[in-house]
């Protein structure tokens, strides 16, 4: 066989070879979101895309199912550990990049990144056994006894203090989705020139003035990217929640009382499903949770478009 | 005498690490004139030149010895705060550095924001006098509230210049502020110079002998960390006391 052919058919191979894997991921992309549709249509039929959707009733006896409960469950958690972790994360990865020591910066950032690593039954182990205790007796039943001597307007929104609810879950997220928003915020930190900075200290700034008004803002695309990967992760964590939140869909929610997200209520109510419609509305749920899923990234790429740094927008 | 000239070192040695970059370098440096620094590639006029205003000070590797004098006080004495000596002594870098997010009027006025300035007026006229200063007033007054990215490499080099005036610094240090610059923006920054000197300091490192004979008062030739010689622009140039400075300026090295 000549050089020649022997190549150029390696070559075609090896195309043909990519194509096809990439062409595959995508199928079983469109795939997943087919099967969940077809699966769920008989709970969106039944009650409708939008009825599913604001039905604030999920009662698997009586056959209703609303959606509403779960997907307030999800925003409401995901928004509060989001609003939680922020900060802290920003805070590691400035303390790495800017202000750590050399020898400690190594050390730091791997710590922080260790927090991904561990599975999230573990997150729900260790919020079972150490944080759910810990919140009862240091959290809600000061606050609530509190409350119920000084402000009893205030006991509706708290809830029971049983530790187990809303509040164990959100604290274990917001730990669970730091490293995530940390990592990626470190490394746009990191990105930032030394020119940048010494440009802002040769016009008389503190290290402080320095970091708020040109390390953040040139890191900024990136420190987004992070929040938006830590609320995916927010939307879709399922172990450590469903351990943690109480799993009850009655609405109203309180604070420290039992909720459910979709993904919480899909991983509780899978194995126990007994007839159809009850197993196409857990579906549905998760056909719902892949569209908001869909939509934060939609979202975050056109605000990371416009964020952008250099000569895009002129 | 102490107080004689606006700026002036007293054996300034610098370390990184325990590289000895630059060696007891003793330079007067005359208000209202233009004092260049030039010598070879790795000679230490650029790291003189940011000890002017402490700018080492961010590198925890660097050691900085002997006296930076400004208005005959040390900037390095222990109750000076380094923050005010960079507002009294300002600087330009080699590449332009604009600040990306920001726009070209938020750019000038950078400066001012930090020491408080909040009256959109008195920024507007501060950013104007400095744009003017810069030679960019004319072309950038239609769109000053565009990203800075958008201009040119010498229009942002000039912008950085108004930047750094725009705080009205006493003394201007700027590190090879042509070398990334196409020949018709350096002659933009050149004939800038010329104007400035009758308000500002400057001190200027530059790899170009001829923009040190063309635009200096002063120069000052540097090797091997070491000042060989400091002089009038016109002495230097045509009649050095030393044998090493004949030899850079006649091109045999560097």
């Amino acid at each position: 066989m000549p050089g020649w052919l022997y190549r150029r058919l390696g070559d075609r191979l090896f195309s043909a070879l990519v194509v096809g894997l990439a062409l595959g991921v995508v199928l079983a992309a469109l795939a997943i979101v087919w099967v969940l549709y077809q699966g769920g249509r008989e709970a969106l039929h039944t009650f409708g895309f939008l009825g599913f959707l604001t039905g604030s009733r999920w009662d698997a006896v009586r056959g209703e199912f609303g959606a509403w409960p779960p997907l307030l469950g999800t925003l409401l958690t995901s928004a509060a550990a989001l609003f939680l972790a922020f900060f802290p994360a920003l805070s590691a990865a400035l303390f790495v990049v800017e202000f750590a020591p050399r020898a400690l910066k190594g050390a730091v950032a791997y710590l922080i990144d260790l927090l991904a690593a561990l599975p999230s039954v573990v997150y729900g182990l260790w919020g079972i056994f150490v944080l759910v205790p810990l919140v009862r007796e240091r959290v809600e039943l000061p606050l609530f006894t509190w409350a119920a001597a000084h402000a009893p307007g205030l006991l509706a929104f708290l809830g029971p203090p049983t530790g187990i609810g809303m509040l164990s879950a959100i604290l274990v997220l917001a730990l669970m989705i730091v490293p995530y928003a940390s990592a990626l915020a470190r490394d746009a930190l990191a990105l930032v020139p030394q020119s940048q900075r010494e440009a802002m200290y040769a016009l008389g700034a503190t290290r402080w003035e320095v970091i708020r008004r040109v390390v953040i803002p040139y890191a900024r695309a990136g420190i987004f990217s992070g929040v938006v990967l830590a609320l995916a992760r927010a939307l879709g964590e399922t172990m450590a929640v469903t351990m943690l939140i109480g799993n009850s869909v009655n609405l109203p929610y309180t604070l420290f009382g039992p909720a459910a997200t979709m993904a919480s209520l899909i991983a509780n109510e899978f194995t126990e499903a007994e007839d159809d419609l009850h197993l196409s509305a857990l579906i549905a749920v998760g056909f719902v949770l892949l569209l908001i899923a869909l939509a934060t990234n939609l979202v975050a790429a056109w605000v990371l478009r416009r964020m952008s740094l250099g000569e895009g927008r002129k | 005498m102490e107080g004689r000239y606006r700026m002036e070192t007293q054996r300034l040695s610098v370390y990184y690490g325990k590289h000895h970059g630059v060696r007891g370098v003793s330079l007067p440096v005359h208000d209202r004139k233009i004092t260049a620094l030039i010598g070879p590639s790795g000679c230490g006029k650029t790291t003189f030149l940011r000890a002017l205003n402490r700018m080492h000070d961010l590198n925890p590797i660097v050691r900085v010895e002997g006296r930076v004098l400004l208005d005959g006080e040390d900037v390095y004495a222990p109750e000076v705060d380094p923050v005010v000596v960079r507002r009294r002594v300002g600087m330009v870098f080699q590449r332009p550095t604009p600040f990306p997010t920001m726009s070209i009027f938020e750019n000038v006025v950078a400066g001012l924001r930090l020491v408080g300035v909040r009256d959109r007026k008195r920024l507007m006229e501060a950013a104007e006098r400095a744009l003017r200063m810069a030679a960019l007033w004319d072309e950038v007054k239609d769109r000053l509230h565009q990203p800075a990215v958008g201009l040119s490499g010498g229009q942002q080099q000039r912008l950085s210049i108004a930047r750094a005036l725009a705080v009205e610094p006493e003394v201007l240090l700027m590190d090879e502020p042509t070398s990334a610059l196409d020949p018709i923006s350096t002659q933009a920054i050149e004939d800038l110079l010329a104007t400035l000197k009758d308000e500002v300091t400057i001190v200027i490192v530059t790899h170009n002998m001829q923009q040190a004979a063309r635009v200096s008062d002063y120069t000052a030739f540097f090797l091997d960390g070491e000042l060989v010689e400091f002089d009038r622009t016109e002495k230097i140039f045509t009649n050095p006391k030393d044998p090493r400075t004949e030899a850079y300026i006649t091109g045999r090295f560097g």
